[in-house]
């Protein structure tokens, strides 16, 4: 079936008032972004509608891309049929034909936007329904919870049809709520956190800390590669290396064993702060869930805290592990973040870090250590990528593979 | 030459020894080594993983490489008798399968496990009926090998597969060792099958390796264990050159395998055709449908099959008694026996077995060496030879 659009549903942002206009927007670029290798399509955005002229585009690949875009709440394909009962009988009984099976329930709901056409609602809908018991006497008309429910839209252009409705991502159309930074480390929880933060309409920028020589080159390509993971849903994600190894080498000289995870992660969320604070960003958002290990128990969530008043948004903080992982499976990114490589969280772990780290005691330690001069030097070496969904990291002899197998 | 023996083992293409080769150079590290030569070599293996899962409609995770099809068969075998063994200790295999499973189930039974081997009738095939009897509150396996390898009978799978819907916590195994690259592919992947073995040499891939399919959420227990590779599933360094060599020979083996199919079923019919028409000889494989393209098995009555094969090798032709792996034993072909095939019949069968690559030039010149040795066997024909010791 070639169908002629595809008709998205706006999510949430129906209900959103005066910024409607601007939601309205930013959707429509971010879905212009999304389906940029479909050069042949026409995006109409309208009032309550966004219509997705396909032009011959392969309605698949154009739907498979949709479906990754926040602030959509569902979209059908649907048949453009010229205004003549005679074409849309034929083409309302090719539709039913390839997508309803034989003994399916099903109504008809007819929309209409122009006023002028022959046939009002009722009569369409009586019309269509008739046409149909006689060419589909297998079929059953239910009112309560069809198993299909076949769409009539009568606009002023044609009259489109359709039977299938297809769950969006949900969500805000990204950019909407403002510009954040999110800390990835390269475990299974940050970039699920990256993810919950799109969802609601969050510009993330990745700030990604390394510590060469403890951290390997596969650690930064690993975080990079999750990076990639992530970019469908918005086009491009800006990738922030912050260099770490001086500042870790210094805390591990000068701060006792029991308070080395908590001046560690002090120092991260300073730095993570001043980068935001460069860059227009309102928020930090991580991965932490409460409990899960020593540095997220609610003390030392509390000593960390300490260094910043800027929000920090923990998406993932009462969500189990179990919970954590299904996601990070359905975004695919779960098998890339059990790759064994150290990161900069791991490689100065003490064997017994504080579970209950005491506010004054970090901060008491971390005047032994030249916390402005470290940062200052930290923030000079950042190295700032822009990261899109098809760029490859970690596979590098994927092009000499290809040929071999 | 003309090979025709590719149920024995199939020669390994330039293209597939090419990919060998280079692997061996340039992917040689230990895929579970941390460097970055490692983590290539890991690459390399988990890419054709990949291309294997994708071109049998598979997960990756579903795929577990090998040495072959002896050790795909005896793993899910005695890993499905360990693994459910407090579920059950009764098998069901059928009383034609490769060796690999027979003995394996005979191993089996000496530990205590109950096996019910399936007759076949005397074309070669199991009944779904037989099987439906068989089944039992403790069966924990039916094992059954898509294509016979000796006459090429293709066994009932998506009947037996629609049978055992109603038994969902037997594990299904199918042997398809003689049935990849041979249009078979839509049964073999009923969603019934739970596990099925290949073998990498029968598809032009190099000696010494193979895989399996174990579908997701189904258990069995490791035969060899080690190092964990293989989820832990099969322990031993990967035999990356020859994996990703038998992910190349797998791609070419199943692009355009519908037309080579044909192609295997013409040459089999100018063959059968041929030889059918004469008196002494007696048909084991059938031309219908439910035989598979490339294996046709038959008897010149009265010569041994080890004769009739060293009399084509005169002719550089190579054909086998009916399987290489008991052809040396001397026996009688397993199948034929289980088939009530007369003693005297089934110790002459020989085996024609095709590839992709066999033409019908082939079968002519095979054609014109058959006769040629027919009429000289026709001096060991019992009614000839008759008639010669009353002249004396």
């Amino acid at each position: 079936m070639q169908y002629s659009e595809i008709m998205v549903r706006y999510g949430e942002l129906s209900t959103k008032g005066k910024n409607r206009q601007s939601f309205i927007g930013r959707l429509n670029g971010n879905v212009a972004k999304a389906l940029h290798e479909y050069p042949g399509l026409t995006i109409r955005p309208k009032r309550d509608r966004l219509h997705i002229e396909l032009n011959g585009e392969d309605a698949d690949g154009v739907m498979n891309r949709l479906s990754q875009v926040f602030g959509i709440q569902s979209f059908s394909p649907s048949l453009a049929v010229e205004k003549d009962m005679t074409k849309v009988h034929e083409q309302v009984l090719a539709l039913m034909n390839e997508t309803v099976p034989e003994g399916s329930s099903y109504k008809v709901n007819t929309r209409r936007s122009d006023h002028d056409f022959a046939l009002d609602t009722n009569a369409m809908n009586l019309d269509v329904g008739d046409f149909l018991s006689d060419a589909r006497p297998d079929l059953v008309v239910k009112m309560k919870d069809p198993d299909f429910i076949l769409r009539v839209e009568v606009r002023r252009e044609a009259i489109f049809l359709s039977t299938t409705t297809i769950k969006g991502a949900g969500g805000l159309p990204v950019g909407t709520a403002g510009k954040a930074m999110l800390m990835l480390s390269g475990g299974i929880d940050s970039p699920v956190a990256g993810y919950y933060a799109l969802k609601r309409g969050v510009e993330i920028e990745m700030v990604h800390f390394f510590s060469p020589p403890y951290t390997s080159d596969n650690a930064l390509a690993k975080a990079k590669e999750l990076t990639a993971k992530l970019a469908p849903y918005v086009g491009g994600i800006k990738f922030i290396q912050v260099p770490f190894t001086e500042v870790q080498e210094e805390v591990k000289a000068k701060v006792p064993e029991g308070y080395l995870m908590t001046v560690q992660r002090r120092m991260m969320l300073r730095l993570t702060e001043a980068i935001a604070q460069q860059r227009d960003g309102l928020a930090i958002f991580n991965g932490e869930s409460v409990g899960q290990v020593a540095s997220q128990t609610l003390e030392s969530m509390a000593a960390i805290n300490d260094v910043t008043t800027m929000p920090i948004i923990r998406p993932v903080a009462t969500m189990d592990k179990n919970e954590i992982i299904a996601v990070a499976e359905d975004i695919d990114t779960y098998d890339l973040s059990i790759m064994p490589f150290e990161d900069c969280c791991t490689i100065f772990a003490p064997p017994a870090p504080k579970t209950r780290p005491k506010t004054d005691r970090a901060r008491y330690y971390e005047t032994k250590i030249d916390v402005d001069g470290l940062m200052q030097r930290a923030l000079d070496g950042i190295k700032i990528t822009e990261i899109k969904a098809s760029d490859q990291f970690m596979n590098q002899a994927t092009d000499l593979i290809a040929e071999l197998l | 030459m003309i090979y025709f023996d590719n149920s024995a083992t199939t020669k390994a293409l330039p293209e597939v020894l090419d990919t060998y080769r280079k692997v061996s150079e340039d992917f040689f590290a230990n895929p579970s080594s941390l460097h970055a030569l490692g983590g290539k070599a890991d690459e390399m293996l988990q890419s054709a993983r990949h291309q294997i899962a994708d071109l049998i409609g598979a997960k990756p995770s579903e795929i577990f490489f090998t040495s072959g099809g002896t050790e795909g068969d005896n793993w899910i075998i005695k890993g499905t008798a360990m693994a459910k063994r407090q579920f059950g200790k009764h098998l069901i295999t059928t009383s034609i399968e490769h060796p690999a499973v027979i003995n394996s189930m005979k191993q089996l039974e000496k530990l205590g496990f109950e096996v019910t081997y399936l007759p076949v009738d005397s074309r070669g095939f199991i009944h779904v009926e037989d099987l439906k009897a068989a089944i039992r509150k403790d069966t924990i396996l039916v094992s059954v090998m898509g294509v016979n390898n000796e006459i090429g009978s293709k066994q009932p799978i998506a009947e037996i597969g629609d049978l055992l819907e109603a038994y969902p916590n037997i594990h299904f195994h199918v042997d398809a060792v003689q049935a990849i690259g041979k249009g078979l592919m839509a049964a073999l992947r009923h969603p019934r099958v739970d596990f099925i073995t290949f073998s990498g040499h029968k598809f032009h891939a190099p000696r010494g390796t193979g895989f399996i399919y174990a579908k997701e959420g189904r258990l069995i227990d490791p035969l060899l264990t080690g190092g964990g590779q293989e989820h832990d599933w099969r322990s031993g360094t990967e035999n990356t050159p020859a994996i990703a060599a038998m992910a190349k020979a797998l791609r070419l083996l199943l692009n355009d395998e519908d037309q080579k199919v044909a192609q295997q079923q013409a040459v089999r019919e100018r063959i059968y055709q041929h030889v059918s028409q004469f008196d002494n000889v007696t048909m084991f494989s059938q031309l219908s449908d439910d035989f598979a393209p490339h294996v046709l098995c038959f008897a010149i009555e009265g010569v041994r099959g080890e004769t009739t094969v060293h009399a084509f090798e005169t002719h550089d032709i190579y054909i086998s008694t009916t399987s290489a792996c008991s052809s040396k034993k001397g026996t009688e072909s397993s199948t034929l026996a289980a088939m009530h095939v007369r003693q005297n019949i089934a110790t002459s069968a020989i085996r024609v077995s095709l590839d992709e690559h066999n033409t019908l030039a082939e079968a002519d010149e095979f054609n014109a060496a058959f006769d040629a040795i027919y009429a000289d066997f026709q001096k060991l024909n019992p009614v000839n030879r008759k008639e010669t010791v009353r002249a004396i």
